[in-house]
């Protein structure tokens, strides 16, 4: 079996997000990328799957700053191919456009199991996973927290609100969003990871023409205005439990 | 073919070749004083003495199959009292963690604080560019190497915990104060430095420690300064003895070694009193690892007031905040095994002595032992406080 896990990498929240000049994007100077979380999940799963019950593994994502590394370290975890996406997407690329262009990629893989994070706080206009099946014309669940493969089948299992699990058979080829891998992503030792730096190759594959149609348009991006509605209490514990009492009676809910 | 016993052989070779003076490991006495002593000796499959006894006999399979080699602290107290002079603790303990490690058998909340190491150059996984934020309302203004564009007499390294910790963040502006106050020549990295990395080595990640100890030679090498202190025992420890063997190599004191050289200078300054009895807990990788018992105690000596007692365990006996190793970075996990905290089994040693201060002198500890008295709930009989704080606070 062909897994293919699939990322993208989107600005890491420790640093501090600023907005450009034209108030419209993230100002990329101070910007670090890390790899989305969910899809750190979904290449976990993937190697999960392949110790269990073997298959093939291929991790590919867009070679933009931080590609490698995460590569590498997919590299040193087992993937048994690492593809980093080439190409003038930077920026300007919606998901439509990536999902659109990807699919050709995928195709080539033969893939019979396409695994990506479920969602990205990057996502501005829907998430990769359906849209790739859109194109691909197969089936997709997302919200998985856990895979397995049955006579060529895989079952995933999603979680529902209210505590419910359910499991479903899904035939193959599909693409599943993975909310969690059934265990966190593994830490490895980076003497290994400098050891997949000199024996895996990095296969560089160049992206179609981006087709942008499709994705949304930002206005204006901005920080959270603080509301005009909201009262700070201020003093000491006593002071503001008296004044809580004092507005639950004003409203009449005391 | 390759047999079970011909890897275990190997790994009997390679904890020897791996271990400074590993060779030692074949004297061993069995006489189990190592175990004995380690704190969490009791909750560990195989405590150092037995993992001799399953290295020799080639079963070490057996050792990669369990986890309590992860409630080693790397206290040091094991390789202090062994009579063959087996460095138990860098060598034997931490081979094991490493072997544990590459094989991925590490607890989750470690593998957290390593990839935050690996990604942002400190385990809190804070922004690695506010590593001097602290410094920003301290007066007079601190020099920033890269931005100071000057040479100093003294390099600050700060350390992790120092930078960023809400309650060690007391600590380090009471050294800056501390520092100014004796007109010290100084400067601090800022984004510039990393993790010094010991905590990380002694947890069994060899490849990280040395990844961040040649950033930290880098950062060095870009500046001109005739020494460095260090807030935090553990980095002195690595930038004294690890750090050479990796090229870098200058001259460095912990803070207390070096204000015990600047004392008479110091003194006079010295006018608040701190009336209070005082107990010193002895770091273990700036007591038992590196022989400094006596400096922490003179400068607290040298306070008006205070009166110092000693617990029950102290110099070369002290017992272990629970910190060190990974430790740290181990609390669930040690907690589920042994429903204890060694910070706590310490600060009822502190109680006992009759002391109101606790005196530290390693950021871990300030919170740790706060942690403790909480949970002990003894809030008002004991207070912890670092060394530089109490300077401070005499010095007004
Ligand atoms: S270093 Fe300390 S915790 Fe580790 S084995 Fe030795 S005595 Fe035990
Ligand atoms: S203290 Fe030293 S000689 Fe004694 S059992 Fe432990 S390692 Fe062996």
């Amino acid at each position: 079996m062909n897994i293919v896990a699939l990322f993208k990498l989107v600005p890491d929240l420790v640093e501090e997000l600023e907005i450009d000049q034209n108030g419209t994007a993230l100002n990329t100077d101070f910007l670090r990328l890390i790899i989305n979380e969910f899809d750190d999940h979904a290449i976990e799963q993937a190697i999960l799957l392949k110790e269990r019950s073997g298959a093939r593994v291929s991790v590919l994502g867009p070679d933009i700053e931080g590609a490698d590394d995460v590569l590498y370290t997919a590299a040193s975890k087992g993937a048994d191919q690492v593809i980093k996406l080439t190409g003038d997407f930077q920026g300007k690329a919606n998901n439509h456009a990536m999902a659109r262009a990807v699919a050709s990629t995928l195709k080539e893989l033969q893939a019979d199991l396409i695994l990506t994070g479920v969602q990205a706080n990057t996502d501005l206009d829907g998430s990769m996973g359906a849209l790739l099946a859109e194109y691909l014309d197969m089936p997709y669940v997302g919200y998985v927290s856990g895979v397995n493969t049955v006579d060529g089948k895989v079952v995933a299992r999603k979680e529902y609100p209210g505590g419910l699990v359910a499991e479903m058979e899904i035939k193959l080829p599909a693409v599943l969003g993975i909310q969690a891998a059934e265990q966190p992503p593994r830490y490895v030792a980076v003497s290994k990871v400098r050891q997949a730096m000199k024996t895996a190759t990095i296969e560089e594959r160049p992206l179609a023409e981006a087709d942008l149609s499709g994705g949304s348009t930002i206005h204006r991006m901005f920080k959270p205005e603080a509301g005009t509605r909201a009262e700070m209490i201020e003093g000491s514990a006593d002071e503001v439990a008296a004044r809580l009492v004092g507005i639950f009676k004003e409203i009449g809910v005391l | 073919m390759i047999t079970t016993e011909a890897v275990e052989r190997s790994f009997y070779d390679k904890v020897l070749a791996a271990t400074p003076d590993g060779e030692q490991l074949r004297v061993c006495l069995e006489c189990g004083n190592c175990s004995g002593i380690c704190p969490f000796g009791y909750l560990m499959t195989y405590p150092p003495s037995r993992l001799i006894a399953m290295i020799r006999a080639n079963r070490f399979n057996k050792v990669l199959e369990t986890d309590t080699v992860w409630m080693c602290v790397s206290c040091y107290a094991c390789t202090a009292v062994c009579p063959s002079k087996i460095p138990l603790t860098f060598g034997l303990m931490t081979s094991v963690k490493e072997e544990l490690l590459l094989a991925g058998n590490v607890p989750a909340e470690l593998q957290t604080a390593l990839a935050n190491s690996q990604r942002y150059g400190n385990p809190q996984g804070e922004s690695p560019r506010k590593r001097a934020d602290w410094a920003k309302d301290v007066k007079p203004d601190i020099a920033i190497m890269a931005q100071a564009k000057k040479q100093v007499d003294v390099l600050w390294f700060v350390g992790d915990y120092p930078s960023y910790h809400p309650r060690v963040l007391s600590t380090t502006k009471a050294l800056a104060k501390v520092l100014n106050a004796l007109g010290v020549d100084f400067g601090i990295l800022g984004p510039d430095e990393s993790s010094d990395g010991d905590s990380q080595r002694l947890s069994g990640e060899r490849g990280l420690f040395e990844m961040l100890a040649e950033k930290n030679g880098k950062a060095f090498g870009k500046y001109q300064f005739n020494k460095i202190i260090t807030t935090d025992p553990h980095a002195y420890n690595a930038i004294k003895n690890e750090y050479p063997q990796l090229g870098i190599s200058y001259p460095v004191q912990h803070f207390t070694e070096y204000l015990v050289e600047r004392l008479e200078q110091l003194k006079p300054m010295l006018k608040r009193e701190v009336k209070a009895k005082v107990t010193y807990h002895d770091p273990c990788y700036l007591g038992r690892a590196n022989g400094i018992f006596d400096q922490p105690r003179a400068l607290l000596e040298a306070i008006p007031g205070v009166e110092l007692v000693e617990m029950a365990h102290n110099h070369a006996n002290s017992l272990c905040c629970g910190g060190g190793g990974g430790g740290m970075w181990l609390d669930g996990f040690q907690w589920e095994k042994a429903h204890a905290r060694m910070s706590e089994w310490r600060i009822q040693e502190a109680v006992k002595s009759g002391a109101n201060i606790l005196a530290v002198a390693c950021p871990y500890e300030t919170p740790r032992f706060e942690d403790a008295v909480k949970s002990l709930n003894i809030g008002g009989q004991l207070i912890v406080k670092d060394i530089a704080e109490l300077l401070a606070e005499s010095i007004g």
